[in-house]
């Protein structure tokens, strides 16, 4: 099944390249990885999508946690959390088919993002399956470019981010903001 | 200290001595000529090796004979690369080193410019963490860091890439401010009271339980514990390649080597367990065979400072994440003292079937048997502190079965690579490490020939190194396999060498051949007493292969034995 990681790493060069480079090593495929900046400046955020069984997912946060960059990782997988990825689809388009795209774009509350003669670009966010969703209905005009973000995911309610004392597998492993590698 | 500003390179060997380094390994080149002309600054004593292979196996061997930091430098590009089979060697042994090589200047990266190469990339794979330095403010607490790193947790090899510029220009030297700042880096692990109590729970239910001993005894330094947990609790202890002189090979309780070429009776005790306590070991292919019938009736609990190892090949039933000595120092009060006679006493029996097929019964029949020469070399150095080094193949297996290790760091050799022409310069580094030691180099003819040219740095550095060829003109265990598997097409394994004897004394290396059995105690009394490095030429049988075997794939129990009644060659049958 589908495992989602909140990877937190130190913001250095090299350290996207540890960390894909630790999924190719190991043998484990990234089905998505997006990275970005966080609230601290000196701290990057990953969110990382994995097809991998439960033993695997723990043995890939074991592997992520071993390398030095990494300070937090957190499996959100079944957890109340949300999850957004992120679409451009550019549909061809004419006259009589606009209205139409128009209206499924209505109904999926992408939001029309350019105009051409012979085409419209949608932007679409949600969850994945909703994304999957307006790609299929669209389909029969004709996608002539589509680019997806990759999933972006954090946890629901007042927690905060990495810094407080977090439990995984049931055991601490981050306070005073260090992680367990080893 | 502060305040004051010195050029990169003299920063990088201010803080080596801070670390505690007094010898460096090295092969200077231009990306890191600034560094090497600061040497005249420190009290570092810089050995020139021959290749840089042997300079990363050097630091390992200094590593592995003392629980140190071992250093290496190289040159950018193919100085650096030459270092990769032995920073790949360290990784997988978890050897704490540290490798130093020059980079081209910062703005010259990425040009292609001359030797350049990107070896922080190539070698992401194969360190614990590396640096690539491109200022000189940056050295002092990146080699802390290398070194905190390279040491604490589960060891392994870190290195430093350092652009010339960063070399050459100037910078404030604050070692205090140079603290390692790893906020993503936490070593010290301890289980939580629950998992203590959960594994105690087993340790008191088991009829017939086994410890599986690894390298991470020798890392932690828990030998003392160790045994004071076995005898505590009478639990035998089979032990890894790499965990053997982790527990004294003549204690009751110590069965020997386990795994692929264990004795059949320390396999057989670990399928028929009913609890395995594996301290320190990772359950490697080699010790486990057959994964599907590994100890099928054993529950396990893995003590490991490595949480990505808990069930990465066995799953276990409980996991004890942290550090080996400390988490046997919780349990050794905790844990009753059990009677456990009746399944040390089923172990025993087990023992005394595999006595009669032992090698060393066989009387002398005119052949020289790779066995004897062990047996013989253990009989004559036990008394003394003697560190054996051996490289890998045939001659390992045998060292490991018929050297008998009873202190730690006794035996130093390369287990999870395989790295064939480790040992020669690994034991130059350890006899760098321990000058008080003998230092003892087994090696086949193959792997000998791969790092031969370091015989020069012996010489130079003026070193007491005794090295033993057991030569048998093949590729011995590439043979054995295709013996045993590949229908005895001995393709590329038969290996012509040069006369040894000759090459040594053209190196100045007092050497001598060796063809009977009854030679070979008093060469190697001569070669101890002997003022100088010596190098003997042990011709022994040449298609003698290495028993029990359990064939790759199979279960652990499954082990070609050898042949009974004694037979003198595989060709014999």
């Amino acid at each position: 099944m589908l495992h989602t990681f909140v990877v937190y790493v130190e913001n250095k060069p090299g350290v996207l390249t540890r960390v894909s480079s630790l999924f190719r090593r190991r043998g484990f495929n990234i089905d998505s990885l997006t990275v970005g900046r966080t609230e601290k400046p000196d701290v990057s955020r990953m969110t990382i999508v994995v097809d991998a069984n439960e033993d695997q997912s723990q043995r890939i946060m074991a592997n992520v946690y071993k390398l030095v960059n990494v300070l937090l990782v957190d499996d959100i997988t079944g957890q109340a959390a949300i999850a957004r990825d992120l679409a451009l689809i550019k549909v061809k388009t004419d006259q009589d088919t606009r209205s139409k795209v128009l209206e499924l774009a209505n109904v999926f509350r992408a939001r029309v993002v350019d105009l051409a003669q012979d085409s419209l670009t949608l932007e679409i966010t949600g969850v994945e399956i909703k994304v999957n969703r307006l790609l299929e209905v669209l389909e029969p005009f004709g996608l002539l470019e589509v680019v997806r973000t990759g999933l972006v995911a954090m946890r629901r309610g007042g927690e905060p981010g990495f810094q407080d004392k977090k439990k995984v597998n049931g055991r601490v492993v981050v306070d005073d903001n260090v992680s367990y590698s080893v | 200290m502060s305040n004051q500003k010195l050029s990169g390179s003299r920063i990088l060997w201010e803080c080596l001595e801070r670390e505690g380094v007094r010898h460096i390994f090295g092969y200077p080149g231009g990306a890191i000529l600034p560094a090497y002309d600061a040497l005249k600054h420190s009290s570092i004593h810089h050995i020139l090796v021959r290749h840089e292979q042997g300079a990363t196996h050097m630091a390992d061997g200094y590593a592995r004979a003392t629980g140190g930091v071992g250093v290496a430098v190289a040159t950018s590009g193919p100085g650096a690369t030459n270092m990769v089979t032995g920073i790949a060697t360290a990784m997988m042994d978890s050897s704490p080193i540290v490798c130093i090589t020059g980079q081209v200047g910062s703005k010259l990266i990425g040009s292609d410019a001359f030797q350049e190469t990107d070896i922080t990339g190539v070698t992401l794979p194969i360190t614990k963490h590396n640096y690539l330095v491109t200022s000189a403010d940056e050295v002092a607490h990146t080699v802390r860091e290398a070194f905190y790193v390279a040491k604490s947790g589960r060891p392994g090899p870190v290195l430093i890439d350092i652009t010339k510029d960063a070399q050459q220009s100037l910078a404030e030297f604050d070692w205090d401010a140079a603290e390692p700042r790893l906020k993503g880096y936490r070593p010290d692990l301890s289980p939580e009271k629950a998992e203590f109590e959960q594994a105690l729970e087993l340790i008191h239910k088991a009829k017939r339980p086994v410890i599986l001993a690894g390298h991470g005894v020798i890392g932690s330094r828990a030998m003392a514990e160790l045994l004071a947990f076995a005898e505590r609790t009478s639990i035998p202890v089979a032990l890894t390649l790499l965990g053997l002189g982790g527990m004294p090979a003549s204690h009751f309780l110590n069965l020997g080597m386990m795994g692929m070429h264990g004795e059949a009776w320390v396999n057989t005790t670990i399928q028929e367990a009913d609890l395995l306590l594996a301290f320190g070991m990772r359950f490697d292919d080699r010790v486990t065979g057959m994964l599907k019938s590994y100890a099928p009736n054993a529950k396990k609990i893995h003590v490991d400072i490595d949480p990505a190892e808990i069930n990465k090949n066995v799953r276990v039933d409980v996991a004890l994440v942290g550090d080996l000595k400390k988490i046997l120092q919780s349990l050794i009060p905790q844990v009753e003292m059990l009677d456990r006679r009746e399944w040390l006493d089923t172990i025993r029996k087990l023992k005394g079937d595999s006595a009669v097929r032992d090698i060393q019964n066989l009387p002398d029949n005119g052949h020289l048997y790779a066995a004897h020469v062990i047996n013989d070399l253990w009989h004559e150095t036990r008394d003394r502190d003697t560190i054996v080094v051996t490289d890998v193949g045939q001659h390992q297996m045998w060292e490991a079965q018929y050297y008998k290790h009873e202190r730690p760091r006794s035996l130093i050799t390369s287990g999870g690579l395989g790295t064939m022409g480790f040992a020669l310069p690994a034991a130059i580094g350890a006899k760098v490490a321990r000058p008080e030691a003998d230092v003892w180099v087994v090696v086949g003819d193959g792997g000998f020939q791969m790092t031969m040219s370091e015989l020069a740095t012996i010489v130079q550095e003026n070193l007491k190194v005794n090295i033993a060829i057991i030569n048998n003109g093949f590729l011995g265990m590439v043979r054995q396999w295709q013996e045993f598997f590949y229908d005895k097409n001995y393709e590329a394994t038969p290996l012509l060498s040069p006369n040894f004897v000759k090459l040594a004394e053209a190196y100045g290396i007092h050497s001598v051949a060796v063809k009977n059995r009854k030679d070979v105690l008093p060469t190697v009394r001569k070669a101890e007493d002997h003022n100088g490095p010596v190098l003997i030429d042990f011709q022994v049988e040449q298609e003698d292969s290495v028993y029990p075997m359990v064939p790759a794939g199979a279960a652990l129990h499954e082990m070609i034995r050898r042949p009974s009644p004694l037979v003198e060659t595989a060709d014999d049958e």
